[in-house]
This record gives C-alpha cells, structure tokens and sequence, in this order.
C-alpha cells in the first residue's frame, strides 16, 4: 500500500498528464456538465471519424467507375421495398451507394472546411494583427479593406470567381482543381470576420502592462505581436473558428449545389443533394434528403459546440 | 564619465489645445552604479521620466527637446534597432503590479529564456542554466520547477523578485524601477527593497527608484530628486533632502508622512491639488499651494541654484540663504 491516498507525506513524483489537466480544468468540467456539450461533440466524433476513415468503412469506391453500375440506379434504403440489401442507405441516380458517396462526400465536404477556416485563420490573423498592433494609418486602411470585403455577400463573391474561372478554364480543368478554388474562395471572402475580432482584441491586449515589459526588453514589433500577444487572444479565436467551419461547409454546399463547386464524379455533400434533386420529384427522395440530413446534423453540432466553447471562454463568466 | 546624463529633457503630450510640456526642461545625472531616487505626486512626471529614458514613450507623448546621454550615446537620436538592442541589454525597467507584468501564457523559464535568446547568441539549454543561477540569486526557492510554472501559479513577491532576476538577466548598467513595491503586501516591500539594494550592489548597477515613498527612497537611493509639476525642484544627497529639506514642497512631503503626525490627530497635508498640464500657473508652479508665497513667486519661475549639497528651486530659499548671512551679522 505504499500509494494509498493516504501517503501524502511524499509530493507525487509524476507530473498529471496534458489530457488530465484539461479534464479537471474549467473547461473539462463545464464539458461534463453539459449534456448538449457531449451529445455533440460525440456526433461530431462519430461523423468526423466515420468521414476520415471512408475509405476502410465505405462497402463501394464512389470514384471507381468499375464498381458503378448504372442498372443499380435509384434503389431505395433497405428499410422501404423493392430495396437490395448490398446498399444499405440505397443508391444514387448514377449507381453509386449512397452510403459510400455520403461519408465520402462528407470528407471532401469537412476538409474544405477546415482548409477554408485555415486560410481566413491565417489571412485573418496577420491583417488583424498587425492592424491593432501598428495602428493609425495602416489600421484604417486595413479596416476600410476589411469593411468593403464585407459589404459583399461571400456567395456573390464566390458565384462570380467560380463562375468566372469555370468559364475561363473550362469545366475539365476547374473540376480538377475544384477543391482549391473552393478553399481559396471561401478562404479570401471571411478574412474580415478573424481581422475584426483579432483587431478588437489586441487593442485590449496591447494596453496592458506584459507588453510594456516585452518592449521594455528589447523585443521587436514582430516578436510581441506572434509570441506575446496573440497566444493571449486565442480564446475568442477558437469561438470564432467553430462558428467559421460550420459557415465554410454551408457555403461549399450551397455553391456545390448551385452547380458552382464539386463536380458530380467527385461528390461532396452539396454536390450530392443537388444531383439527387432532380429525382426528388420522381420518388427517389433519399438522394437529397439523407446528404442533407448529414449535413444538417453536421452543421448543427458544430454550432453548438461553438456555442458551448463560447460560454467557457467568456473572460466575464469565471474571471470576476 | 556619467553612466547617465540627461539634459534639458522635455516632454510633450499632443492634445487638441496644441502640445502641453510633461516635462519641463529637466536635468540630471547618475554616476555608475549610483542609486537615485525620484519621489513626487501623482503627476509630477516621475513615470515619464522613467518611460522618456527608455525611449518607450507613446503616442500622444512625446520628445519635445534635450538630450539623454546613456553611455555617450544619445538615446533620443537612436534608431528602432538601436533602441531595441539598448533595451534589457543595458537598461532594463520594474514596472509596478508583478500581477501583470509577466505574461501570462508563458512560463517562467520560456520568458527568461526569450529574453536571453533575443540578445545574446545562446543555446536554449545554456540560456536556461542562467536563467537559473539568476533565480538563486534573488533567493527563489527551488528554482528549476520555478522555471516550468506559470506566473499565475506564483504569489506577488515571488513573481517581482522574478522580475528582479528577468531585468538582471542580461547584465545591464542600469535599472529603472518605477514603483516597483506598490502593488505588494507591506511585509513584502522591505524584502523586495532589501533585494534590490542587494542586487544593484553586488553587480555595479546604477539604479532610478521612482516611488512616492520617502522611508523607501531613505532606505535604498543615495541622491533624491523631488519632483513637481513636471520640473526638478530640490535635488542631493537623500540624507540632507530627509534631514533638512529646503523647499515648502519637499518640506510639505516629508510633514505629511505619518510618522510625523502624533496618533488621533489629522495628518499635515499640503492643501490643495497640483496643476494640471492646461492650467498650469504663471512663476513658481507650486506658488498656489506653497505658504511662503511672494509677488515674485507669481511672477517668474525660480532657478535651480546650489546650496551645501543640495539644489533647490524656490526663490524664499534663494531670499533666505541670500539675507541670513547679513541678519546674522547685524
């Protein structure tokens, strides 16, 4: 019994691990005890996961021409008749089970996200940055910028570029690199939404006195700005990034759907609901509304995540 | 040489009635390795001081004129680069609240080592083992977990005998401490001074206590300079300027401290506010408090003239020190 409870004579020798720490922290206890919290961050996992692993779970390759047979066409899930058992959540308009399309629509449709949210992160970040740390005429400029980015609908902005490039190269090429175009757009139209925030607080952050004492050891204006001040701002930055992915996904999907994003070999979410449209009205309803529900719960989750971390993070709520 | 030699110092503060002098033409020098102090209000100009020497002011203030002789070299007349390399390399500042001058995402180890690595040309591991030995030095117990810990985890006088160690991590030749035991607990300000002292002794730092205290400046400083509405108006060795103050104001400061009171009766305050920046008076900027007040007061200002070994602005001291010498005879 020489680690029972009760020796507390000697300091425990072992350091808690990163895991724990966040476990017990404010944070990890606020998780647990919030049911909404935890039901989404599991879907989240569960979607998140099943997404990334596609290629081991997925029973068919929907990029395979090989193993699309267009007589397998518009079978319906296996719950209603007439159904084969081979695709359990039916099949598409082309052949493909929709079960296979889905998660790896899915995939496609969260690594746009993510590359999406990264690239405003980083647009966002550097212009906000520097425009609250410099200051004066560099930081109206920069706004001004960032004001009339905004005053653009980020869809208008994206149907013209997309529009425009599809036409440019022709829809062989776009559709090869269409996942970059997708990123770089959504990318480039939400920088306002990270410059504005990070902007606002490092205005808070640099008045106070640990910036003093960088300058006041000789640290240039790059230094404090990456190492000093923005590790101190990344709380609203996580709140904002949960809200910006599940923007990132909706905006693919809407510009997929408008026939404007991933093309119909390489389905992503949007793509998927948009090309079983056309059948929703010959009864093969399960086309669109099963991608659609995915993404809906996908969406949802993420929100509420980000509304959870929102309420966490909140300086007001444990800070006094 | 001088370590420091400030001269004809003005600071302006832009505004929108046009620029208002924070400092006023202010003079001084430091000695290497010499401790002065500077005591006033709020509001004498004690911290622009501090920040002007350091070339950290910011907008709306700034250098209006003067120069600040550091080492030969004027700091006034440095590029960014230059500033940045003379910074925690051969001037380094305490600031006031150790609760927010460590930054607090970082640990300790990481700061004292960026500080290192930004100057000197140093291996994260051996930037560490000094970062450590300066720790020993200000008597923190068990330095190496201190290292790996977060400011939050430490109390107030540990993190300022921290920041004692960070401002000594690269040898400057001179600390400007502006306030540096306000925010602490009053069992802790002797131990944190008797540090700073010991610190600024053993290593031939001169040091610029900038405090409102007179028991701290009598304790630590061997010149005082008090100062008023953004001028210099008594300047010496502390022992003459706590003994024997010669200006109404230094003489107010010093009537005003409690000890000078007896128990149950009101402390001896100086009546009044000091000016602000737009309102400042014509003359002697302390003739609208001071109890000697005369004409002349109202009229010019006094210079800074040399008795023994004190300086004072005051034309009553000049009247008294000039008239004495014939009143005795007669």
């Amino acid at each position: 019994m020489s680690n029972s409870t009760f020796d507390t004579g000697t300091p425990p020798l072992a350091t808690p691990s990163r895991l724990s720490l966040m476990w017990n922290s404010n944070i990890g206890y606020s998780f647990r005890r919030n049911p909404v919290a935890i039901i989404s961050m599991v879907v989240f996992w569960l979607i998140t996961l099943a997404a990334f692993f596609a290629p081991v779970l997925a029973p068919y390759n929907p990029y395979d021409p090989s193993q699309i047979d267009i007589l397998n066409s518009e079978y319906p899930p296996v719950w209603i008749d007439g159904s084969l058992p081979e695709f359990s959540l039916g099949t598409d308009d082309q052949g493909r089970d929709l079960l296979s399309t889905i998660l790896y629509g899915t995939r496609l449709s969260i690594i746009i996200g993510l590359c999406a949210v990264a690239l405003q992160a980083f647009l966002g970040i550097s212009i906000g940055l520097i425009s609250g740390y410099v200051g004066g005429r560099t930081d109206s400029l920069l706004m001004r910028l960032a004001d009339i980015q905004l005053s653009f609908s980020t869809l208008m902005v994206a149907i013209i570029f997309l529009a425009i490039t599809q036409a440019l190269f022709g829809s062989e090429v776009f559709s090869r690199y269409a996942v970059l175009f997708l990123v770089g757009v959504i990318g480039v139209a939400e920088w306002p939404q990270y410059a504005r925030t990070v902007r606002a607080t490092v205005l808070a952050e640099k008045k106070k006195e640990y910036v003093d004492a960088a300058r006041v050891m000789g640290f240039g204006p790059m230094r404090i700005m990456v190492r000093h001040i923005l590790p101190n701002s990344l709380s609203p930055i996580f709140v904002i990034s949960t809200v910006q992915v599940a923007n990132a996904i909706i905006s693919e999907a809407s510009l997929s759907f408008l026939g404007l994003g991933m093309p119909p070999n390489q389905p992503s979410l949007g793509s998927l609901i948009s090309s079983g449209f056309d059948y929703i009205f010959s009864g093969s309803w399960w086309i669109t509304a099963i991608p659609g529900l995915v993404l809906v719960v996908l969406v949802l989750v993420i929100n509420l995540l980000g509304d959870w971390m929102r309420d966490v993070l909140n300086p007001k709520l444990y800070k006094g | 040489m001088s370590l420091l030699s400030v001269r004809d110092l003005t600071v302006k503060f832009a505004s929108r009635d046009g620029a208002m002098a924070a400092l006023n033409g202010i003079s001084f020098d430091l000695a290497r390795g010499e401790r002065l102090g500077i005591v006033g209000e709020s509001g004498a100009g004690k911290s622009i001081t501090g920040f002007a020497l350091m070339n950290l002011l910011s907008k709306p203030g700034f250098i209006d004129g003067g120069e600040i002789l550091f080492e030969g070299e004027d700091v006034t007349q440095m590029s960014p680069k230059q500033v940045r390399d003379m910074r925690g390399n051969r001037m380094a500042m305490i600031f006031q609240d150790p609760m927010v001058t460590l930054n607090p995402v970082l640990t300790i180890g990481q700061q004292m080592v960026e500080t290192l690595r930004a100057h000197r040309n140093l291996s994260f591991e051996e930037a560490r083992q000094i970062a450590l030995v300066k720790l020993k030095e200000v008597y923190i117990p068990s330095p190496d977990e201190r290292l790996d810990q977060y400011p939050h985890e430490l109390s107030g006088g540990m993190r300022q005998r921290i920041i004692i160690a960070m401002a000594l991590l690269l040898d400057p030749k001179l600390i400007i401490a502006d306030e540096p035991t306000t925010a602490l607990d009053v069992t802790i300000q002797a131990d944190i001074m008797e540090l700073l002292l010991e610190m600024c002794q053993s290593n031939q730092v001169g040091l610029i206590l900038i405090t409102h205290d007179l028991g701290v400046v009598s304790q630590v400083t061997e010149r005082t300079m008090v100062m008023y509405a953004g001028r210099i108006i008594e300047t010496g060795a502390t022992r003459s300027i706590i003994n024997d103050p010669q200006h109404p104001y230094t003489q107010g400061l010093i009537n005003a401290l409690p000890q000078q009171t007896p128990p149950g009766q009101r402390l001896k305050q100086i009546p009044g506010a000091m000016p602000t920046l737009s309102a400042m008076p014509t003359g002697c900027p302390f003739h609208t408090r001071c109890a000697h007040v005369t004409d002349e007061c109202k009229r010019t200002a006094p210079e800074v003239s040399q008795f023994g070994d004190t300086a004072v602005a005051c034309h009553e001291v000049h009247r008294l020190q000039r008239d004495l010498p014939k009143e005795v005879a007669q």
